[in-house]
C-alpha cells in the first residue's frame, strides 16, 4: 500500500515515493510516477485516491505555473505549499480532495523545505515527514537515523533503511519506488529502487 | 473518536493581576501518530490580545487566517487594534455562521483591555461565550488542565508566578493525556511587556 516520505538534508530536499497502482487486490502498474515537478525548483509528492491526485496536483502545477508567466517571479516553496493548503480547504467543505501531499522545494533565501498538508488541508513545515502504511516505519527509521545537515550520501544511505524496513516488514508492501531530489540546482529524478520490473507486452 | 480529538491538544489562560498567560502543548498529531512536535496553536492578534484555537488543526489555521483578516480590516477602517470583548464577539459570530456546518474548534481568547484589565474567554465551536475570572481550559487535556488549574490557581499572581503556575499546570495535565504534549509553548503578556518561552517537558 502507499508509501510516500521526504526529508531535507543539507542544502537539498527529497522525496521518496512507491510506484504501484493498485486496486483493490490487483496490480495494474509498477512503475507508476507519484511525484510531480511543480516547477524548477518544487516537487510534490502526492498520495490517495488516483482520480483526487492526478487531477489536484496537475491544478496546483498549472496554477504555480500560470503565477509566474503572469508576475515574472515564481512562488516561493511558503507561498505554494499555501496556495495549495487554500485549495484544499476550499475544497474541504464542498467536495474533498483525498489527496496527502509533501511539498519539497528549493528557495535562494530559505534553502530546502518540506511541507507536510494532509487531506484536511493541515500544513505544517517538517524535517522529516511520511504518509501511508510506509510511515510507521519510515517515521521510526528517520526518527532514529535523521541529524539536522545531512550530506546526500547519508540521505539517500537512510532512505534505503526506510525502503528495506518497508520492504521487510509491511506486509502489503510495495515493490518499486522513485526518488528524486531538489536542491539549488533544481528539481530532478535521482533514482529508482525497483524489486519488479513491468514485463514488456510480447510482439504479435 | 471525536473529530476534536483527531490532532490532540491543550489549551489553557490564566489571569494574574494586571497580566495574564496563554500557554499550549506542541505535539501535531494524526490520531495517536505524532507528526511534528513544534505546532503552534496561540498567535498574536496585537501586542495585547491572544487566541488559541485547540481541536482539528486545519479548521485552526483556517479560521485563524480569517481572524486576521478580519482584524486587519478593522484596523484599517477603526485606526486602531480591537477591544478583547470585541475581538471575542467578532470570533463567536463567525463561529455562528457555520453553525450547521461548524469549524471544529474551540477557541481560548486572552488579551488585556482598557486599563490593562486582563480578559480571558472561551467558546464551544458554535461560538457561545464562556467568560472567567480566573482560568479557561481546551482540548484533549481539558479534564485533566481543569483539576490541576482548580490546584494551583491563586488569584492576583504576579507575571512571574503566573509564568511558573501556568506551566506546571500545563505540564502535569499533559502527562495525563495520550494525544497532547512535547513540550510547551507559554505568552506572559503584561502591559509592557509580552514573554514567549518554549517549555520542555516529557518527550514521549
Amino acid at each position: 500500500m502507499e508509501c510516500v516520505f521526504g526529508l531535507v538534508g543539507n542544502d537539498f530536499a527529497i522525496v521518496v515515493a512507491d510506484t504501484s497502482a493498485v486496486h483493490s487486490i490487483l496490480v495494474h502498474k509498477s512503475n507508476e510516477d507519484k511525484i510531480m515537478f511543480l516547477d524548477s525548483h518544487k516537487l510534490i509528492a502526492a498520495s490517495g485516491e488516483p482520480g483526487d491526485r492526478v487531477q489536484f496536483t496537475e491544478y496546483i502545477q498549472k496554477n504555480v505555473a500560470l503565477y509566474q508567466f503572469r508576475n515574472g517571479i515564481p512562488l516561493t516553496t511558503s507561498a505554494a505549499a499555501n496556495f495549495t493548503r487554500g485549495e484544499l480547504a476550499t475544497a474541504l467543505r464542498k467536495n474533498p480532495y483525498s489527496v496527502n501531499i509533501l511539498l519539497a522545494g528549493y528557495d535562494k533565501e530559505t534553502g530546502p523545505s518540506l511541507y507536510y498538508i494532509d487531506y484536511l488541508a493541515t500544513l505544517h513545515k517538517l524535517e522529516k515527514g511520511a504518509f501511508g502504511y510506509g510511515s510507521y516505519f519510515s517515521l521510526s527509521m528517520m526518527d532514529r537515523h535523521y541529524h539536522s545537515g545531512m550530506s546526500v550520501e547519508e540521505a539517500i544511505d537512510l532512505v534505503d533503511k526506510c525502503i528495506n524496513e518497508i520492504r521487510s516488514r509491511l506486509v502489503v508492501a510495495p515493490p518499486n519506488f522513485i526518488i528524486k531530489i531538489v536542491d539549488k540546482d533544481g528539481a530532478r529524478e535521482y533514482a529508482w529502487r525497483q524489486s519488479v520490473a513491468d514485463t514488456p507486452a510480447p510482439s504479435a | 473518536m471525536s473529530i476534536f480529538e483527531y490532532n490532540g491538544s491543550a489549551l489553557v489562560a490564566m489571569v494574574g493581576k494586571n497580566c495574564f498567560a496563554i500557554a499550549s502543548d506542541r505535539r501535531l498529531g494524526v490520531q495517536l501518530q505524532t507528526i511534528a512536535t513544534d505546532f503552534k496553536r496561540i498567535s498574536k492578534i496585537h501586542d495585547k490580545l491572544f487566541i488559541g484555537l485547540s481541536g482539528l488543526a486545519t479548521d485552526a489555521q483556517t479560521l485563524y487566517q480569517r481572524l486576521v483578516f478580519r482584524h486587519k480590516l478593522y484596523q484599517l477602517r477603526e485606526e486602531r487594534d480591537m477591544k478583547p470583548e470585541t475581538f471575542a464577539s467578532l470570533v463567536s459570530a463567525i463561529l455562528y455562521e457555520k453553525r450547521f456546518g461548524p469549524y471544529f474548534t474551540q477557541p481560548v481568547i486572552a488579551g488585556l483591555g482598557d486599563d490593562d484589565k486582563p480578559f480571558i474567554c472561551t467558546m464551544d465551536a458554535i461560538g457561545a461565550k464562556e467568560l472567567a475570572k480566573d482560568f479557561v481550559v481546551a482540548g484533549t487535556a481539558s479534564e485533566s488542565l481543569y483539576g490541576a488549574c482548580e490546584a494551583m490557581f491563586k488569584p492576583d499572581m504576579e507575571a512571574e508566578e503566573l509564568f511558573e503556575t501556568i506551566s506546571q499546570a500545563l505540564l502535569s495535565s499533559v502527562d495525563r493525556d495520550c494525544l497532547s504534549g512535547w513540550g510547551g509553548h507559554v505568552y506572559v503578556v503584561t502591559p509592557t511587556e509580552v514573554k514567549e518561552r518554549i517549555l520542555k517537558g516529557r518527550m514521549d
